[in-house]
């Protein structure tokens, strides 16, 4: 019987589940590691959300097992919808729970050097680039209780490395399915782009059922080199009953952009952190959110850029929908240390919510050390505006379409900025279901 | 009789528990343009809102009905769709939905399911009106009225009017904050518009309007009543004398009603 406090797995399983993937030794170490400061570390303390009875640590399988699919025909429906069944050629990578299950790549970019795999494959065969840049420049280990059980527990995941001066025109895809019950997720996501590479890499979580029991601690690392520009967008729609820790990181060096799209669709409770840290001068970091609240859930979305560099620039934007008695929290840190100067920090969070039980919350904090800067902040909390209603009515609309224009209109700078024209429509018709 | 009728019989209304009409009575029939004026704050705009039904008018007694059907009994979209048409003085501005992407929705709220209008014939009839009304053909891909001058929404109210082409069209103030040229082509739009099946109840507080507009019929509107009717040479006398002599001759002093919203 486990305790509380006690994880669910131990020094034992991690060797031999380590073993078992044909893990090369430093990595089987650092998970070892990883498990042992677990125990001691605080859990992550997301700004106005307690998250004390939240259950992120016991869980009871750690692998489930799941079938192949037999081809790309076979999958279910809201997989088929997000890739492009027409296409001759693909990039995409497909896991079913935490089974690597397709991967796709085209000639074109394996002549270029670009390497796109499952993390366990990249472990083995790419064990020196991977431990290269696995939790050392972006998410460490050792941030707080959920970063070091994810290092000891990584199930799953991709490696996307792009060589250096390789520009890729198509967007990389991948998509993780979620189709059984008892399904737990450390997935870990790292995307290299080496100097003055450019690449679009674009990531579906689906769960294709109402409700899970299990906890996803879900980690992503983007590497942007000197010069190098990467686009990261993500659509999550993952199942009520599950508990999620959701990471993702970049890190710009000079001159390089980090841009995202995030759709957050889940229907669980989850805690998110999306944070860039412009490294370089004349980096420049733009993260870009769209969340919708439903039922009972409650989620924290904290989205940080932190400047270094000199003459960098980093815009938020968070857009959220609230309704029933769901609960969103956003904190949006814009922070300019001291020798970035010339830099600009720019936020805007507004939440809508529509109901009365609903609870929304707009936090824009900036720090900042430097003198020779340029910053500016706006957040809103509110409802649907009774006039725009009116308005609309007033040429024939009916209310429940008055308020569908409103809101997708309120939601429509993230999800315009979407790069797969699949993803999009997929992320509008979701949205389409979580506010009716 | 081919046109509409839109009767309104003793119409009060309150807004915050003030009443500002006190028994409004007015016929307007298909065929024909009423102009109401008036000095500000004497009720012009809050019968507009009360007949199609803005949240924070009351109508505490009287009648609206289109056609022999209660209006009042309607909701604001179902009097849309009934053929009411109104043109506000302050369009609102809506981020992240389209012009076109409104209109369509708009016109096709007036279609039976299954039978909306088709894209290309959309696009042609919105290209046709924009044109007519010397609109830029951006302006349907922009946020609806967002950034617009104020001469940009007030075309954009007379495309939407030209485009929903309803029954019976209440025009609030088209007029305020236009220049002339602009002003000569909503004049246009709303002739463009004249017809048998087509009537009108333009409110405003000058006549240059009417010098573009013809209509058949003005009313002088104090106290949150109309105090006096005519053809269009009373608007002519207003424009030249003013509204002194109404109030002497009907003995009032205050011509308003509290604050008009």
């Amino acid at each position: 019987m486990s305790t509380e406090t006690k994880l669910p797995f131990d020094k034992e399983y991690i060797r031999s589940f380590s073993k078992d993937m044909g893990e090369p030794a430093w990595l089987t170490e650092f998970r070892l590691q990883a498990l042992e400061i677990s125990e001691n570390l605080p859990m992550p303390k997301p700004d106005k959300t307690n998250i004390k009875n939240w259950n992120f640590t016991q869980f009871n399988q750690h692998i489930v097992a799941s079938e192949d699919f037999s081809s790309l025909n076979e999958l279910p429906d809201e997989v088929k919808t997000l890739i492009n069944l027409e296409a001759t050629e693909h990039n995409l990578y497909i896991q079913r729970n935490n089974r690597p299950t397709y991967l796709a790549v085209s000639k074109e970019l394996q002549e270029n050097g670009v390497i796109f795999t499952d993390i366990f494959t990249a472990a083995r065969e790419h064990s020196d680039l991977l431990q290269k840049y696995f939790m050392t420049k972006g998410v460490k280990a050792d941030e707080n209780k959920l970063t070091a059980l994810h290092a000891a527990l990584v199930n799953g995941g991709a490696f996307l490395y792009i060589p250096k001066n390789v520009e890729v025109s198509q967007p990389i895809q991948a998509i993780y399915l979620h189709d059984n019950q008892n399904t737990t997720l450390f997935n870990h996501v790292i995307v290299v782009a080496e100097d003055n590479s450019s690449v679009t890499y674009v990531e579906n979580y689906v769960s294709t059922m109402d409700s899970a029991n299990g906890v996803f601690n879900i980690v992503t690392e983007v590497i942007a080199g000197p010069g190098s520009k990467v686009q990261y967008g993500a659509v999550d729609t993952l199942a009520k009953g599950l508990t999620g820790y959701v990471n993702r990181r970049g890190i710009a060096d000079r001159d390089a952009r980090i841009e995202w799209a995030l759709g957050l669709m889940n229907n669980s409770n989850t805690i998110y952190e999306n944070v860039t840290n412009l490294m370089g001068d004349g980096s420049f970091g733009d993260s870009k959110t769209v969340v919708v609240g439903n039922g009972e859930q409650t989620q924290n979305f904290t989205t940080s850029i932190v400047h270094f560099g000199k003459s960098s620039e980093g815009y938020i934007l968070k857009h959220g929908v609230v309704k029933d008695s769901a609960t969103t929290i956003f904190n949006g840190i814009g922070k300019i240390e001291h020798g970035a100067s010339k830099s600009n920090a720019e936020q805007e969070s507004r939440v809508l919510m529509l109901n009365e039980k609903a609870r929304g919350d707009a936090n824009p904090i900036l720090l900042i050390d430097e003198d020779d800067v340029t910053a500016g902040h706006a957040a809103s909390v509110g409802r649907v505006d009774p006039l725009q209603l009116y308005y609309l009515m007033s040429r024939g609309i009916p209310k429940t379409e008055a308020e569908r224009l409103v809101i997708h209109g309120f939601l429509a700078p993230v999800v315009n900025a979407l790069p797969i024209e699949g993803v999009k429509k997929q992320l509008v018709e979701v949205i389409e279901r979580k506010v009716r | 009789m081919a046109g509409s009728k839109l009767s309104i019989n003793d119409l009060h209304v309150e807004i915050e528990g003030k009443e500002i009409l006190k028994g409004v009575n007015l016929e307007i029939k298909g065929g024909e343009i009423h102009a109401i004026m008036g000095p500000n704050g004497t009720g012009k705009s809050t019968l507009s809102s009360a007949i199609m039904g803005h949240p924070k008018y009351e109508v505490t007694k009287g009648s609206v009905t289109l056609d022999g059907d209660d209006v009042l009994e309607m909701e604001v979209d179902e009097r849309a769709r009934a053929g009411l048409f109104l043109a506000m003085q302050y369009p609102s501005e809506i981020s992240g939905v389209t012009n076109a992407d409104f209109l369509r929705s708009a016109i096709n709220s007036r279609q039976e399911e299954g039978n909306e209008i088709s894209l290309m014939k959309f696009i042609r009839k919105m290209d046709s009106k924009m044109e007519f009304l010397e609109m830029d053909q951006d302006m349907a891909q922009r946020y609806l009225n967002e950034g617009f001058s104020g001469g940009e929404k007030k075309r954009n109210e007379i495309l939407q009017l030209m485009m929903l082409e309803p029954k019976i069209a209440i025009l609030d103030e088209i007029d305020s904050g236009l220049d002339i040229d602009a002003l000569k082509v909503v004049s246009k739009g709303i002739n463009d518009m004249r017809g048998e099946d087509f009537g009108c109840l333009i409110i405003t507080h000058y006549q240059r309007l009417l010098n573009y507009i013809t209509p058949d019929y003005v009313h002088v509107m104090m106290q949150g009543r109309i105090v006096k009717s005519g053809g269009p040479e009373l608007a002519q006398r207003l424009e030249s004398e003013g509204y002194d002599w109404i109030k002497k001759e009907l003995g009032i002093e205050d011509e308003t009603v509290g604050q008009e919203a």
